[in-house]
């Protein structure tokens, strides 16, 4: 897809920059919503003993998927160099579709329009949208 | 023929009911402007959309968001064959408009989101789900009439 402008990468740390606090219920939510919305995804994690979305393991995973967008916000210069790590781990361990990153990064952003619906303007949502998709690409890098 | 629930048929009407056609339409068709900016090949004719600011306040863009909320409504009042009721408007956006159907799955995503903005927590998991159901019957109805 496209690289991220100046313009993109600033406002992405303003509208971050107002997400800071909420990261967890954010993240909880945008799983949440991903289980409800898209029950395919579920088939990722068979291994829970507990699949509805208020699940704790939901939950857990909803923060621990918050704090890898909020990392990548910090490495914005850098996606690919930065989420190297993180791509070989969705590479040859959890080997998720790629497809599912947009349904994640819809999610996301459902709940970015919830919670900030006067920040959450078209111009924040596509710089927003151009973000994820490039933390995707970033992420799908290493698969082949 | 697509199985509702009660949840979904109540939840989509209760939607529909609560929103404003004049005020989700335009957003919905604005946000889909800006964020997908190839979408405005199909608004050759519509003046100013330069920017956001400019497409946010498009007056036609603005009319013809409200002109597809009440398509859909069409839809909300004829739930169990959403099919028939848009086997005209497939052929208009297939053999008039030449709308690349790819195109409407991108306007429902920017409808949820707006939605989701003006129902706030009430927009819940669910009522997503419901929603999102609805309008992938109403993209593939569009969609069926292409060949």
């Amino acid at each position: 897809m496209t690289t991220l402008t100046a313009k993109d990468k600033d406002a992405v740390r303003t509208f971050w920059a107002k997400v800071s606090g909420k990261e967890e219920d954010i993240g909880t939510d945008a799983v949440a919503r991903m289980l409800a919305v898209y029950p395919q995804t579920k088939t990722y994690f068979a291994h829970w003993k507990d699949l509805s979305p208020s699940s704790p393991s939901a939950r857990k995973h909803g923060i621990t998927v918050m704090k890898g967008v909020a990392d990548a916000v910090s490495k914005i210069d850098d996606l690919k160099g930065g989420l190297l790590t993180l791509s070989e781990l969705h590479a040859f361990t959890l080997r998720v579709d790629p497809a599912n990153f947009k349904i994640l990064s819809h999610c996301l952003l459902v709940v970015l329009s919830i919670k900030f619906p006067n920040d959450f303007t078209p111009e924040a949502h596509v710089a927003l949208d151009k973000f994820l998709a490039a933390v995707a690409l970033a992420l799908a890098e290493k698969y082949r | 023929m697509v199985e509702w629930t009660d949840f979904e048929r109540a939840t989509i009407a209760d939607i529909f009911s609560k929103i404003q056609y004049e005020v989700v339409g335009p957003a919905a068709l604005a946000r889909c402007l800006v964020v997908y900016p190839w979408t405005q090949r199909y608004f050759g004719n519509f003046g100013n959309l330069y920017n956001a600011a400019a497409i946010s306040g498009n007056p036609m863009v603005a009319k013809h968001g409200t002109t597809i909320l009440h398509g859909l409504d069409r839809a909300v009042k004829n739930m169990d064959d959403i099919k028939a009721t848009y086997a005209e408007l497939s052929v208009l956006h297939s053999e008039k408009l030449h709308v690349d159907p790819d195109n409407f799955k991108l306007l429902s995503d920017c409808l949820t989101i707006v939605v989701a903005a003006q129902l706030g927590k009430a927009f819940s998991g669910e009522v997503q789900a419901a929603f999102q159901k609805f309008l992938a019957v109403v993209v593939s109805a569009l969609g069926r009439q292409y060949h």
